[in-house]
């Protein structure tokens, strides 16, 4: 097996590890009946499991990771769709969108042809999908229907299928790591959502968005922004980046997924809800767990394709 | 339960699972296992799987279903899903061809011990109303076990899932509430009881019965 690898799954379990003796600490402490340490030790098991189901999928290569982003892709649309406004008329369109659309995105991811997968869902799904949304002849709220049903293939299946098809640029000299630019990206994004929210509860004053998610203070986003990207610069090793470029990435990444929160809690104030949906324990939803992945990826997909790539 | 329609009722039960991810919230009851009456809206022929789906598995093996004979022995596949997985008590909804009596025979399966799950609106609702006006087997079936917990469930989202007529169902989120149970008040008419029942009902859609 290859040490860099080796050398990362140990440093995730010293860090699962740590967090979860950290979570038991605080437990004894504050007492078993207390709700944001519930919800802390929620998070921290459900880490545990999420970074069991990555490695899994990496152990089982390109395939396994292609599928397990697909799976991602189907819980989060599930989301998504459940909250928008879309009638029976658009059934033909939606059935459509999660088994034609979804599965067809990540076999052309699979097989790694960029010219289709990087406009199938901008172009053909969303020229598409209207047209059979019109056949059907039901014109109230025509417009806000499809938006939403495009806005919910964009998010949940356009963005994230940008996750796996990082497998598939050829970097020079980089040839087979791409499960180590997956990493980088989920470690660091992910790693700036967990930092945010410690750098918040410490020393959080100035509220960003007060309105849309009470919890962001520029404290928050500074230090965790920051911390992240530090990591980031760290990880230098498994990617074709410099130090010095892979904190740059690291800025702009995580930043992105920042945003991307803030956009998806938006959502969520305007249709009422609090959280996406229930299936990752202390976390929510899938959407809510990966939103910030979500305006990540495409980015970071671009940018190492084009300052990287050969092709 | 034969082996084959156990295979059945787990991949029923998974594949509902897997379309909406249905979640059980046991608002006003908890999930116990005494013997109930469950009482719903109805807007898909899915209604009852979801419900079933949330129910713990040692209930769910003591719950049927009250269903039409009409629809649900109109083929074999029906059939054989209806009488052996869902071992659902079939009424038949036409009095002029009926042979027993309803409430009769859900009675008889409370007495065997099973918990009911049945739809009092009677037929899908596929319009714009919250509720369709309830049918009265549900007083009668009350005035018949009085010391029976009478419990309202609320199935959201299952329509849009598979509109009428559809053939394939589309992904959403879908949840199942259980509300606080009521009982027969002695002395209490058929309007009232059915108004109070609808009433418990439509305060757990989303709506909140607005």
């Amino acid at each position: 097996m290859d040490t860099h690898f080796l050398i990362l799954a140990i440093c995730v379990l010293a860090v699962l590890g740590a967090a979860t003796v950290a979570g038991q600490l605080l437990k004894r402490r504050a007492g078993p009946g207390d709700l944001t340490i519930q919800n802390l030790t929620a998070r921290i098991n459900a880490w545990w499991v999420m970074a069991g189901v990555i490695a899994l999928a990496f152990i089982a290569g390109q395939v396994g990771v292609v599928i397990l982003f697909a799976l991602c892709s189907f819980a989060a649309l599930r989301e998504f769709l459940t909250l928008t406004n879309t009638r029976a008329a658009d059934h033909w369109a939606l059935v459509a969108a999660v088994f034609v659309v979804l599965p067809v995105q990540y076999v052309l991811v699979g097989i790694g042809w960029y010219g289709l997968y990087s406009i199938f869902i901008p172009v053909y799904a969303f020229l598409l999908m209207p047209i059979l949304s019109a056949l059907r002849g039901q014109t109230d709220n025509f417009l806000i229907r499809v938006s939403e049903a495009q806005w919910a293939l964009m998010i949940a299946v356009f963005c994230v299928s940008h996750v796996p098809a990082l497998l598939s640029l050829q970097i020079p000299g980089y040839e087979g790591r791409g499960l180590f630019l997956i990493f980088f990206l989920i470690v660091v994004v992910q790693f700036s959502d967990v930092m945010q929210y410690v750098w918040g509860k410490m020393l959080g004053r100035r509220k960003i968005a007060p309105r849309l998610s009470p919890s962001k203070t520029l404290e928050g986003l500074v230090g965790g922004v920051l911390s992240a990207s530090l990591l980031g610069a760290a990880l230098f090793w498994i990617t074709p980046f410099t130090p010095v470029q892979a904190f740059g990435i690291s800025l702009v990444i995580t930043l992105m997924g920042f945003f991307g929160g803030l956009v998806m809690s938006a959502i969520k104030r305007d249709r009422g809800v609090k959280d996406w949906g229930h299936l990752i324990a202390g976390h929510g939803g899938f959407i809510d767990r990966l939103d910030s992945v979500i305006f990540s990826a495409p980015i970071f997909f671009h940018i190492v394709r084009f300052y990287w790539s050969a092709v | 339960m034969s082996s084959l329609a156990s295979i059945c009722a787990i991949l029923i039960v998974g594949f509902a699972r897997a379309i909406t991810a249905v979640r059980g919230i046991w608002a006003g009851a908890p999930p116990t296992p005494v013997q109930r009456i469950y009482y719903a809206n109805h807007a898909s022929h899915g209604d009852f799987v979801l419900i079933w789906t949330v129910l713990p598995r040692a209930m769910r093996a003591r719950t049927r279903p009250v269903a039409g004979s009409d629809y649900w022995l109109t083929s074999k596949l029906k059939g054989f899903i209806g009488r052996e997985v869902f071992n659902a008590v079939l009424i038949d909804r036409n009095p002029a061809t009926r042979q027993g009596d309803p409430v009769t025979d859900m009675s008889e399966a409370l007495t065997g011990g099973d918990s009911l799950i049945l739809f009092p609106e009677g037929t899908r609702n596929t319009g714009d109303e919250v509720l369709l006006p309830f049918k009265s087997g549900l007083y009668h079936l009350a005035a018949a076990n009085p010391e029976i917990d009478m419990v309202p469930v609320w199935i959201a989202n299952l329509n849009r899932v598979m509109p009428k007529g559809a053939l394939v169902p589309i992904p959403l989120i879908c949840t199942v509430t259980f509300g606080a149970p009521i009982r027969l008040i002695p002395d209490q008419g058929k309007a009232d009881f059915l108004a109070r029942a609808q009433a418990a009902l439509r305060d757990l859609s989303p709506d909140g019965g607005a």
